[in-house]
């Protein structure tokens, strides 16, 4: 099996080198692919729920269809389709299924053991040719936990301690024996990259660059030009390939380099770029950076002073993505406020997203929407839960590049579904039953008397009293 | 109403007195803890003590009187075991006091001298309802030079005074204790007994001793039941262990963590041992939580064991998040009713602070909180605060950020 799945690898790099084609892209399709198939299941019609679609609204006493994985029809009295499962919903709010865009699920798991941790490369500050993937333990039992908190994907990003860390994977929340089974089929990877402490913190105290944020700056530069570098490289060769004749025989492609081939991958837009980054100055030399070098920047992630340059990162296209009560840990983080995600949020085109770096608040996207949606109401800005629920569903999805596929509740999408058992912007709230491409994966009224995980299963801690 | 009864006096006696002091707030929903709750109730506030507590008291002369129009009224919050008022911030050590690394064995350090009543996370905590803290020193591992014996844990307060006499005595045990105790959990209980051992038999001049007279002194109020041990420990074999020790040396223990304590729930009960754990640990942190799980409180309170809540980062900036975690144990299982003393007449009496702190009570000085709602929801917000009597500002540096910036976004000008 291992070398059934090499094989068309290897042949996609033969084309590359070859096919004109195949050329526009900076490195070969995916060597390590996605093999998420979702199991066929049975069409599933959910009546007379409240549904809020992500996208914004909120619909009352309304049927969702879901057939074939996707969301076949909103509306009222829809007909079921043969065969189809009923769920009485009334009573119940239906949400697409969370999505968070910041975890570390997998590549720093629990336990928590130094043999497991594997989520910072931090042996040079800048490893743009490490893949978050490559790390992942699909055991993790916090994947369990974040999916009965009714998260359906998640991006995996490698941690904060380099300038630019590498690739993040988005994932879908399955079980899966490898992460190439969790894999989002066709959705883009992301490159991590990080401001301000950490790097500094991390080399500073190896006495080697960078110890300094100006170091910090410096050392992005230099890796963007050698990136340009390597882009202008590869579309002389693919020019000459095109001229034909001599100059093709004889053009040679530059020599591949993983690290280059990421940082191309970003300045061409394949990659999305997701930037830890708290403060407001920093995130202001980023987006000069950015456009120094002819990139996007897809979110600032933690983002604690995002709201002091609200609308410029709206104006930018720029989301950010915040806690909603995290400050103070470090000096980038004092001046965290509650009310960051909705003065974010209120910005005209601002984009606001809740994440959680955190196993344990991944399981409650939807509690720190509702807490900075309360502080939003109480500065008085004109916020609806529905609104608010774009935080943690549509917006995160348009700053992963998958919105066309999931986030929200409309015809033709991923069934990624939630239902909770009350309004979900409650302390008391649970999922009741979570969807991904229409298939239950988790059914609260019918728990699974086995844990999910390999590393839980059969252990005798968990089977009840101490003797 | 027990507590109503003796206010019709009050109130007839106050009508004739002009009381400028005095804060009648009325229409609410109001939690006393230690009994029922109040549906459209009052309270009555005169120089900052609780005066009466009823379904319609009447005004005195002069008084302010606040409509809560069905919001809820309860006591101040605990804030949890950990490092509140000794951290600015956690990553900067030049503002934080939350360990001791001593390369000696000091039972009678106390923190209280590190405590600023004017660190901002102190000021966060008290306007999101929390009045009250166990703070409690946190070695970190024996290569910084902690000891399984951490020091002495106090009780303070967020109105501005200085922390209380020590409490409790903290005592690392499980994987952490290993690591202070020569990479190993058993020498863990070694160390200790060898401890209570010299306390009990003090040196003779010229003989050797790990210990000061002063941490004899404070081992002595362990022995003597005055000092009860907080034990901090996951692991459910661990925790009978700790029981079995306290049992054996004849002192009074508190079990802190306590991730697989529902697995030795009935030994708990048995030994009627109290236990403060996190109630959001529900992952295997590490293999000494293998069976952590959100239904650990519920579980725990079926079995007849006094639960408090904390939560297990030692950073105070979180603290306001405690009540959320007593929302999502109801969640799993726990009545509303024990989740609420969990974080608030439970911990007031575990630590000792219980006359003044953790219920509403006539003749007490007022130790409130306000809320738009249910306290235990993640949108319910502190509308007042009232500590030691005396109402407090909710402006603190955060708000007075949101309101520089709200100021800048409505004209365009955050960027």
């Amino acid at each position: 099996m291992p070398t059934k799945r090499v094989f068309p690898a290897r042949i996609a790099v033969v084309f590359a080198s070859l096919a004109s084609t195949v050329l526009a892209h900076a490195t070969p399709s995916d060597p390590y692919p996605s093999t998420y198939v979702a199991a066929t299941a049975a069409p599933v019609l959910i009546q007379g729920a409240t549904v809020l679609t992500g996208t914004g609204e909120r619909l009352e006493d309304t049927d969702v269809l879901i057939v074939n994985g996707a969301i076949a029809a909103v509306g009222h009295a829809l007909a079921a389709p043969a065969g189809a499962r009923m769920i009485d919903a009334r009573g119940l709010t239906v949400t697409p299924g969370l999505i968070d865009i910041h975890s570390h699920l997998g590549v720093y798991p629990s336990p928590g053991l130094a043999s497991l941790a594997d989520g910072n490369e931090m042996t040079a500050p800048v490893t743009a040719n490490v893949w978050a993937e490559h790390s992942i333990w699909p055991v993790d039992p916090g994947f369990e936990t974040a999916l009965e908190g009714g998260v359906t994907s998640l991006e995996i990003l490698p941690g904060s301690g380099n300038l630019i860390g590498g690739r993040g994977v988005v994932v879908k929340n399955v079980a899966a024996i490898t992460y190439q089974a969790m894999k989002f089929p066709g959705a883009p990877q992301g490159l991590k990259m990080a401001c301000g402490e950490n790097p500094k913190r991390v080399y500073g105290t190896r006495n080697q660059a960078p110890s300094t944020r100006m170091g910090n700056v410096a050392g992005y530069r230099a890796q963007w030009i050698e990136a340009q570098a390597y882009v202008r490289e590869q579309a002389d060769y693919e020019a000459k390939l095109r001229a034909g004749g001599k100059e093709a025989q004889e053009a040679r492609p530059p020599k591949r380099d993983l690290r280059l081939d990421t940082l191309a991958g970003a300045l061409k837009g394949e990659i999305p770029i997701q930037m830890h980054c708290y403060r407001a100055d920093e995130m202001a030399t980023m987006i000069d950076m950015s456009k120094e070098f002819g990139f996007h920047i897809a979110a600032f992630h933690h983002a604690s002073e995002a709201y002091k340059i609200a609308n410029r990162l709206a104006d930018a296209g720029i989301c950010a993505a915040m806690w909603a009560d995290w400050w103070g840990f470090k000096m980038e983080s004092f001046d965290g406020i509650q009310e960051n995600i909705a003065l974010v949020d209120a910005a005209p085109n601002g984009c606001a997203i809740v994440h959680s770096d955190s196993a344990e608040d991944i399981q409650r996207l939807n509690q720190e929407a509702a807490k900075a949606l309360s502080r939003g109401q109480a500065m008085g800005l004109d916020l609806t839960p529905a609104r608010a629920l774009r935080w943690i569903t549509l917006n995160p999805a348009r700053a992963l590049g998958i919105a066309d596929r999931t986030g929200s509740i409309e015809v033709g999408k991923m069934a990624d579904v939630v239902l909770w058992n009350r309004d979900p912007f409650s302390v008391y709230a649970l999922a009741m039953q979570v969807y991904v491409d229409g298939v239950l994966q988790f059914d609260r009224a019918h728990p699974s008397t086995t844990p999910r995980s390999d590393f839980l299963l059969g252990q005798p801690a968990t089977r009840g009293e101490l003797p | 109403m027990k507590t109503t009864l003796p206010l019709t006096a009050a109130a007839l006696f106050l009508t004739s007195v002009v009381h400028a002091g005095a804060t009648l707030y009325q229409h609410g929903r109001i939690v006393p803890v230690a009994g029922a709750t109040l549906e459209n109730g009052s309270l009555l506030l005169v120089d900052g003590q609780i005066r009466a507590i009823g379904n319609a008291l009447e005004a005195p002369a002069g008084a302010t009187v606040i409509d809560l129009h069905g919001r809820w009224l309860t006591p101040a919050l605990f804030g949890g075991i950990g490092s509140m008022g000794v951290v600015e911030i956690s990553n900067e050590p030049t503002t934080n006091d939350s360990g001791l690394h001593l390369d000696e064995v000091r039972p009678e350090f106390d923190p209280a001298l590190a405590f600023n009543p004017d660190s901002e996370p102190v000021e966060i905590a008290r306007v999101e309802g929390v009045g009250f803290a166990l703070l409690a020193p946190e070695p970190e591992e024996h290569t910084k030079g902690g000891n399984v014996i951490a020091g002495l844990a106090d009780v303070v307060t967020l109105d501005g005074q200085s922390p209380k006499a020590p409490t409790a005595l903290v005592v690392e045990m499980g994987h952490h204790g290993g690591t202070l105790a020569g990479d190993n959990r058993a020498a863990a209980f070694l160390l200790l007994s060898d401890a209570f051992e010299e306390t009990r038999h003090p040196p003779r001049p010229g003989e050797p001793r790990r210990l000061t007279e002063a941490g004899r002194a404070t081992l002595r109020a362990v022995l003597s039941g005055r000092l009860p041990v907080l034990f901090h420990v996951d692991r459910a074999v661990d925790i009978r262990a700790v029981l079995h020790f306290a049992a054996q040396q004849k002192i009074r223990a508190l079990i802190g963590g306590g991730d697989e304590a529902w697995r030795v729930a009935k030994d708990l009960a048995k030994a009627q041992v109290a236990v403060v754990i996190d109630p959001f640990a529900d992952l295997p942190a590490n293999f000494d939580s293998i069976s952590a799980t959100l239904e650990n409180a519920a579980r725990l309170a079926h079995a007849g064991v006094q639960v408090a809540f904390s939560l297990r980062a030692n950073s105070p900036h979180e603290v306001r998040r405690l009540r959320q975690g007593a929302g999502i144990a109801v969640a799993h299982g726990l009545r509303w009713e024990q989740a609420f003393a969990a974080i608030t007449a439970v911990p007031a009496g575990l630590f000792g602070v219980g006359s003044e702190f953790g219920s509403l009570a006539v003749g007490s000085k007022a130790n409130l909180i306000v809320w738009t709602g249910d306290p235990l929801e993640v949108t319910s917000r502190v509308e007042a605060a009232w500590l030691n009597g005396e109402e407090r500002t909710l402006s603190t540096r955060q708000t007075a950020l949101r309101d520089r910036y709200l100021e800048k976004l409505r004209r365009g000008e955050a960027r």
